[in-house]
């Protein structure tokens, strides 16, 4: 199965976003909480991309393109504009998070830790984040 | 959405949160703690039975004011988390540097 959505860049979005994957996840083997962490993560990605390559610029937007088989989800993150490479980000230390009271640097982690794998490509100034959950069987 | 009230239980301010925290509402968090820190609250529980889900830009404001109550002797206790709400603290080992109770009678314990 194959979903899309346009995300306009806007926080006030990311209430739609979560809707959006709800109902696609509620049709996999994903438990109730793994599904809220993978909404959690492909989130992060997109207020990531909202807030800091488009500063929040309602005008601009972000797609989602998220394809569903049997063993995989894959979502599909795509911007145009200043790439976020996401492998190449350099994860802080909690304590440095605590230290410098930053209230940012820990959504890049989670989705480190939720997705199964992430990819990222940029061809020209079209950026495409990719990420991968794995499905177990029933 | 997210709603927060606050009340008086026992010496302790109590925020209650409502709805989900994300980035579009954070600052309303980071906004309801500054208020109570502010009217020198030394005990802050907070209410989260009624939150749904909450991202990084929620988990951050908690985190921003660690230091600043540890060094004031600020007691900060959340109680209430829903499961799923709770593995999104431990994903990133958070329920080891703030205090989280199972229900409001632990959380006024300490």
């Amino acid at each position: 199965m194959n979903s899309q959505l346009r995300l306009y860049c806007d926080t006030s979005q990311l209430s739609e976003l979560r809707q959006f994957l709800e109902e696609i996840l509620d049709e996999t083997t994903l438990s109730e909480i793994e599904q809220h962490q993978v909404i959690l993560a492909v989130e992060e990605v997109c207020a990531n991309l909202i807030i800091h390559s488009h500063d929040c610029n309602s005008k601009e937007f972000i797609d989602l393109n998220v394809i569903s088989t049997q063993s995989l989800v894959v979502f599909e993150i795509l911007d145009f504009g200043k790439g976020f490479n996401i492998l190449e980000y350099q994860e802080p230390e909690i304590s440095q998070v605590i230290k410098s009271k930053r209230k940012g640097g820990l959504g890049i982690m989670l989705v480190k830790r939720i997705m199964d794998k992430i990819e990222f490509e940029s061809l020209g100034n079209k950026n495409i984040c990719r990420l991968f959950k794995i499905l177990k069987s029933k | 959405m997210l709603n927060v009230e606050k009340y008086l239980e026992s010496g302790s301010r109590v925020l209650v949160l409502t709805g989900e925290i994300d980035a579009s509402n954070s600052v309303e968090l980071d906004a309801a703690i500054s208020e109570v820190v502010q009217e020198g609250a030394k005990n802050i529980l907070i209410d989260c039975s009624g939150l749904e889900y909450i991202s990084s830009a929620g988990l951050g404001v908690f985190m921003s004011y660690l230091d600043e109550f540890e060094e004031n002797n600020v007691k900060m206790v959340i109680f209430g988390l829903k499961d799923k709400v709770f593995q999104v603290f431990h994903i990133l080992g958070l329920d080891q540097l703030i205090s989280i109770r199972p229900t409001k009678e632990q959380a006024l314990e300490g």
